[in-house]
């Protein structure tokens, strides 16, 4: 439990500072940037509570929004994935599916469950924070084009990542 | 009641979810007056401090080219120089014109910035113990960058040209129109000029200065070119897209500059429009 714990911190302040330091300067072609750090969402256990999910939405959000002074975008963004989280996994996954003490990884999961729950979520949230960014539904194809290359980009270091540090 | 209390137990994930949702709009919405809320902006000590030790480690490898454009700002400022000692050769006279101190220059280091959002900030690694104060320009070798909006003891952040929030007073340096510059939020080397009206000529080139009417830049330092203009019809000013002269991709040493009177001019504007 103390070890879960402690991982689940170390992994927090790897993504938020990965996210700050090196993905926020990442400029492919202009505009698209990878938000790897929904990364720490997507991972939580399958039995973590609702309301603490949207909690931990919010202040990895807030977090993250204090260093790219954007106050508010990022954590609303991430509460709406906290929010779609359980919605999305009772979508894929059949009653005997999700085993008790199993955190939805790649490894336990399968990859085609895995495709299809970093999919939908990241989506999600990439068009949720895009719009919110720029306010307004001015621009929507660019807005639009905008949030699907980099939820693409997202996608692909999300999944990566599950072969590279979550092996196990 | 009961049946009350019984709807928001059997929702309270939904409740909470909107609470939380309002929270960060609120956030968003009242950003003008969070702003001088240290703590929720870069300038803070924890995240300035992390983005200062990142940038110590990244500096080194830019030491080439910074080489380069310093020794080329020291080039200009030689000319500049050799100019004023022609002109102390032929005139004894009273010099205080050239000893001008209304603006003093501070130099600081950019330890954190960005190019890719729709409102962009930097980052620098000087504050109030520094002399830097709020509404200070920022200045870099090929141009205007920003304003300090924010202070903390050793940092200070504010909005680069790159930021849709922040508008700069700017004129056309060979017949001294002046109109106001801004970002679209598309590209990082373009911004719009705004308020030349039709009779104006212009020719893609003409050179963009400040044009000192804000009292944050001193009057006449490069902000970019003329990239193309055209007149919608309808339309009561040009659209004009200005190439900025300062590349905000690779730049990370700067100026800041202070007025001395600053408050004076303030002070006395106000009084204009208390009448």
């Amino acid at each position: 439990m103390i070890r879960d714990l402690l991982k689940y911190l170390i992994m927090l302040v790897v993504l938020v500072l990965l996210q700050a330091l090196i993905l926020n300067n990442i400029q492919f072609s202009g505009y698209v940037n990878p938000y790897l750090y929904v990364l720490f969402i997507l991972l939580l256990p399958f039995e973590t509570p609702r309301y603490l999910l949207l909690f931990m939405g919010f202040f990895l959000g807030l977090f993250i929004d204090i260093f790219s002074n954007t106050p508010g975008i990022h954590a609303s963004a991430t509460t709406f994935l906290a929010f779609l989280r359980p919605f999305a996994i009772d979508l894929i996954s059949s009653r005997d599916t999700i085993e008790v003490n199993t955190p939805p990884r790649l490894s336990f999961m399968g990859f085609g469950w895995f495709l299809r729950y970093t999919l939908m979520l990241v989506l999600a949230h990439h068009l949720f924070l895009f719009f919110v960014e720029v306010f307004t539904f001015e621009g929507f194809i660019y807005t639009l084009s905008r949030s699907l290359l980099s939820a693409a980009f997202t996608i692909v270091l999300v999944i990566i990542s599950q072969f590279l540090i979550f092996k196990e | 009641m009961r049946s009350l209390l019984q709807f928001l137990a059997r929702f309270h994930v939904f409740f909470l979810f909107l609470a939380l949702e309002v929270i960060s709009l609120i956030l968003i919405v009242n950003y003008n007056n969070f702003q001088r809320v240290r703590f929720l902006n870069s300038s803070n000590q924890l995240s300035a401090s992390v983005y200062e030790m990142s940038s110590n480690l990244t500096s080194y490898f830019q030491l080439k080219r910074i080489n380069e454009e310093l020794a080329r700002e020291n080039a200009e400022l030689q000319t500049k120089l050799q100019k004023l000692q022609v002109l102390d050769i032929f005139s004894h006279a009273d010099t205080s014109v050239i000893s001008d101190t209304t603006y003093q220059f501070i130099p600081a280091r950019i330890i954190n910035n960005s190019v890719n959002k729709q409102h962009n900030y930097v980052t620098l690694n000087k504050g109030l113990l520094d002399g830097i104060e709020q509404d200070m320009g920022i200045i870099g070798p090929d141009g205007v960058v920003g304003v300090v909006t924010n202070v903390s003891k050793h940092y200070s952040s504010g909005p680069s040209i790159l930021n849709r929030r922040w508008r700069v007073s700017a004129k056309i340096k060979k017949n001294n129109y002046f109109g106001s510059l801004y970002w679209n939020g598309n590209d990082p080397q373009y911004a719009r000029l705004n308020e030349i009206p039709f009779h104006v000529e212009l020719a893609v080139g003409d050179t963009i200065v400040t044009s000192g009417y804000s009292s944050i830049f001193p009057e006449g330092i490069l902000i970019g070119v003329i990239d193309e203009f055209n007149h919608d019809s309808g339309a009561n000013f040009y659209q004009i897209n200005i190439r900025l002269s300062t590349n905000f991709k690779t730049i990370s040493h700067v100026e800041l500059v202070k007025n001395n009177f600053l408050e004076e001019q303030i002070n006395l504007e106000e009084q204009n429009t208390d009448d």
